[in-house]
């Protein structure tokens, strides 16, 4: 029985400051078995497993590998161990090929390397397991699904018989994901001890064999895979019952207030990030842009927020509830604001584009609006009233309203940024990630106000990661696809294989 | 709990004895105590070296420091000249680096300012009116730092170059500047300017109440005051605050960052430049490669350590300049090296820095708790 015990935690406690990251855990991991780690974000996931990766050092507690008591400090600690974590961003060098990434950092006990062993070895691994990859291959020519076989591949070269995802298929189709479990379910009759992170019930389901449960740094319980189902695993993860539908009103009247066409970005690699692409986005709907990460979603927005360099023969026209038009390529933020245009635009990367994080909730109300009127200084006090308001409406918890925003958690942020956008009165509100780093309850706040905006006849794009809820809140789903436009669906009867597919092969569009 | 079915740790285990944790939230006052007793601590340090190095007792130095800073009226008006001045330049610094535009050329702008600043007094000295020909040096002054920063600005804003190693070598060209100059205008082969418009005064900030620096302290207090409000609450001191934080969201705000950051430089270099129209027309009536003295540099540890809010540099600056006038104090009654004296300056400079460590820090020693459970 203690032969199939990988890893044993006891007592394990983190603190960053005064925040408790982890507070006293102590769980099991086992050979022969895939185990998920289920939790919202924010609840010590990522840090309880950097802990056995040699990431960071736990405060208190102890911890067993094989049955024996261990302190793993380094990344290299952790590999003499057997212990290999894949974390979310990968740590590849992009200008060496496969197998080079692969022996970098190892001790050998020669100083040389023979290139052909290794390859030899690579090629080995990738048999058994049913890994393509080339070792020969510059990693700047992967796509992110490879990258990530790669990473695998780096850890099992190494010996590692306890491996660590740290959300594995966040960055990959369904296509993608089928293939990577099956290789983690060759990976456990091989006899390994596998941990997934992640927060998507639908995966835990299909794959792992138990599920250990943390929230808000605390071990809640482990449940055997097959006594679960997604009300129980929610209500574990959130600790209170909720309702998982989201409500999709028909929309109202709609009427064009957008029409992109023959749009091309050129990003700073020179490669076209948008290439040729054309839609239109109506009042009162939600239309809905899927696509795998760095298909264009950023550029797209950014373009229509007057943020990006336009190629010449693109356009953005804005149509008002007059009918009135106006082009808005080539016109400089502030200038489509004074258009009396209103764009609402939630950035991706909120503390990098949308707040100032050093900056309280007061200071950043007034972001777009702060050169109002003729004097020199600043008029605090519209801001802090509605930063009171949406402090009050949206529930941000902070303690106070000058406190900078950097130091609110992923969900408050969110409310802060979108809470001042939909403030804007906007005719258009854009979003890209607009739930990312937020737990469920909090996902479905946004999702209503999304869905109040829409019904008050606002054009909501919203770009999203999760398929599920794209096809639940969206009216239309616009797919990208390398910088196209790879069809436009009907959210109500669009199949999920139908858009996995576009998002990554490109069809040729029907008339 | 079935602990003892496993082995006793190995002995090989490495246990680090300490590591390092981020602290936030640290409070205010908390932040200056530490401060205070690194400070104490500093101080304390010296007394073991002045007592290990020189046999004396370290309370009558430290007298003697205080004395010289203090000591008379007369060395009150030095300390306080020496602060305005340093006070001045960091004023300059602060907009800049608030923006993370890392002006290490305040140096070059001093000496540039001060060189425009002894041309005019050279030139029009004694053909203009006093009152008018401080005007139009102190603007000249402005104009020409202004310029000296606008060119590391420009390239920054338009090519992002590297602001630090541009600042930095135009201190050489001002530098060269200066000396090319001073060669021109020495009529007495003596490697100087020599006082300029000695019997005339013409271009010298006159007298108030009896004491010449009177106004240039005056000066840099309204200074303060205006900077503290600009930064806090003009609408180009946000925009300032927003381009240093994320570039990307000032874009995103609608804000032009190239121009903020050529205009923030500007200011920026103006500042400094002034500084130098201060020491030329108000403390040395001359003009040198010495004119700056290093103070533009000093400068960047006083904006840092005060955090960029102007009351707060006040004291930085206050206390730098007291130790520097104590140790020269130290120096001559001991009969000192005065570059022991620089030692002990540096000492209680090592710990302040130091002390920074501390209140983003904390050291924690791991306890291996017996049942954490």
């Amino acid at each position: 029985m203690n032969e199939s015990i990988a890893v044993r935690m006891d007592g394990i406690t983190k603190r960053f400051g005064s925040v408790i990251a982890n507070d006293r855990v102590s769980m099991d991991i086992r050979y022969s078995e895939i185990l998920s780690i289920l939790g919202e974000n924010g609840s010590g996931k990522t840090t309880l497993m950097n802990m056995l990766a040699g990431i960071y050092y736990p405060d208190e507690g102890f911890l067993y590998v094989n049955g024996k008591e261990v302190t793993i400090t380094s990344p290299h600690d952790a590999f003499e161990l057997g212990i290999g974590m894949i974390h979310q961003h990968f740590k590849l060098i992009d200008v060496f090929t496969a197998a080079e990434n692969i022996i970098l950092g190892m001790k050998g006990e020669k100083r040389t390397y023979n290139i052909d062993e290794v390859n030899q070895k690579v090629k080995e691994i990738c048999d058994r397991y049913g890994f393509d990859i080339d070792p020969k291959m510059k990693v700047y020519e992967m796509s992110v699904a490879q990258k990530q076989t790669l990473e695998i591949v780096k850890i099992l070269y190494r010996g590692a018989n306890i491996l660590i995802l740290d959300e594995p298929t966040a960055v990959l189709t369904p296509q993608e994901t089928e293939k990577l479990f099956n290789i983690l379910r060759q990976m456990r009759k091989d006899g390994k001890a596998i941990v997934l992170i992640t927060h998507k019930l639908n995966e835990v389901l299909e794959l792992s064999d138990r599920v250990t449960i943390l929230r808000k740094g605390q071990y809640i319980t482990t449940i055997p895979t097959p006594v679960a189902n997604e009300q129980i695993l929610t209500e574990a993860m959130v600790g209170e019952k909720v309702t998982l539908d989201i409500e999709r009103p028909d929309p109202v009247n709609p009427q064009k207030r957008l029409s992109v066409k023959h749009l091309t970005v050129v990003n700073q690699e020179r490669i076209k990030a948008l290439d040729d692409v054309s839609f239109d986005v109506y009042s009162g709907e939600i239309l809905g842009v899927a696509g795998i990460s760095g298909c264009g979603q950023k550029e797209l927005l950014e373009a229509i927020a007057g943020l990006q360099n336009i190629e010449s023969g693109g356009s953005v026209e804005y149509y008002d509830k007059d009918g009135n038009t106006k082009e808005l390529v080539g016109v400089s933020p502030r200038e489509i604001r004074n258009y009396g245009v209103h764009l609402s635009f939630v950035p991706e990367d909120r503390l990098g584009m949308g707040l100032v994080g050093s900056m309280g909730m007061t200071e950043n109300m007034m972001l777009k609006d702060y050169d109002k009127g003729r004097s020199p200084f600043l008029n605090r006090s519209e801001s802090s009233k509605l930063a009171d308001e949406i402090k009050s409406e949206l529930d941000v918890v902070t303690p106070s309203i000058d406190t900078p925003v950097r130091k609110l958690s992923g969900g408050n942020v969110q409310k802060v940024l979108v809470g001042r956008e939909i403030a804007a009165e906007p005719a258009i509100l854009m979003t890209a990630y607009a739930v990312r780093g937020l737990d469920i309850n909090k996902s479905y706040t946004i999702y209503n106000l999304l869905n109040e905006q829409k019904k008050k006849g606002v054009a909501v794009i919203y770009v999203g990661e999760d398929l599920d809820v794209l096809m639940a809140l969206s009216d239309r789903i616009l797919v990208l696809c390398a910088g196209h436009v790879n069809g436009v669906l009907d959210a109500r009867t669009a199949s999920k294989e139908e858009i996995g597919l576009r998002m990554t092969n490109l069809v040729k569009e029907e008339a | 709990m079935k602990k003892n079915q496993f082995e006793k740790p190995h002995d090989s285990i490495k246990e680090p004895l300490v590591h390092i944790i981020k602290r936030e939230d640290v409070p205010a006052w908390e932040a200056w105590g530490i401060r205070i007793v690194a400070v104490v601590l500093g101080m304390m340090v010296c007394a073991l070296f002045i007592q290990g190095i020189t046999d004396l007792n370290p309370f009558k130095v430290f007298g003697s420091m205080f004395n010289g800073a203090l000591g008379s009226s007369s060395r009150i008006w030095q300390t306080l000249k020496d602060m305005a001045l340093l006070l001045c330049i960091s004023l300059g610094l602060a907009p800049s680096f608030k923006m993370r535009f890392w002006n290490v050329g305040a140096e070059g702008q001093i000496l540039i300012g001060g060189l425009v600043s002894a041309a005019l007094m050279i030139r029009f000295g004694n053909s203009m009116p006093s009152g008018i020909l401080l005007m139009i040096m102190a603007g000249v002054s402005i104009l020409a730092g202004a310029i000296w920063g606008l060119i590391p600005a420009y390239f920054k804003s338009r090519y992002n170059t590297n602001e630090t190693l541009f600042t930095l070598m135009m201190n050489y060209v001002a530098l060269q500047l200066v000396e090319f100059f001073v060669d021109i205008w020495d009529k007495k082969q003596s490697h100087s300017v020599g006082v300029i418009n000695s019997s005339t005064k013409g271009g010298w900030m006159p007298y108030l109440f009896k004491q010449q620096f009177f106004l240039m302290v005056l000066i840099v207090a309204v200074l303060t005051i205006g900077m503290y409000f600009y930064l806090k609450q003009s609408k180009q001191g946000y925009e300032i605050a927003v381009v240093g934080e994320s570039e990307n969201t000032a874009r995103y705000a609608g804000i032009n960052v190239a121009k903020v950051i050529r205009r923030t430089v500007a200011i920026s270099a103006g500042i400094c430049g002034f500084a130098g129209f201060l020491e030329v027309s108000s403390v040395s009536h001359t003009i040198s490669s010495l004119t700056a003295g290093g103070r533009g540099f000093t400068a960047i540890i006083v904006a840092w350590l005060g955090k960029f809010n102007p009351f707060a540099m006040t004291l930085i600056s206050a206390l730098l300049t007291f130790m520097s006038r104590g140790a020269n104090q130290i120096a001559s009654d001991f009969n000192f090296n005065k570059h022991a004296s620089s030692i002990l300056t540096g000492i209680i400079l090592f710990f302040i820095l130091g002390s920074e460590f501390f209140i983003n820090y904390k050291l924690v020693f791991r306890k291996h708790g017996k049942e954490a459970a």
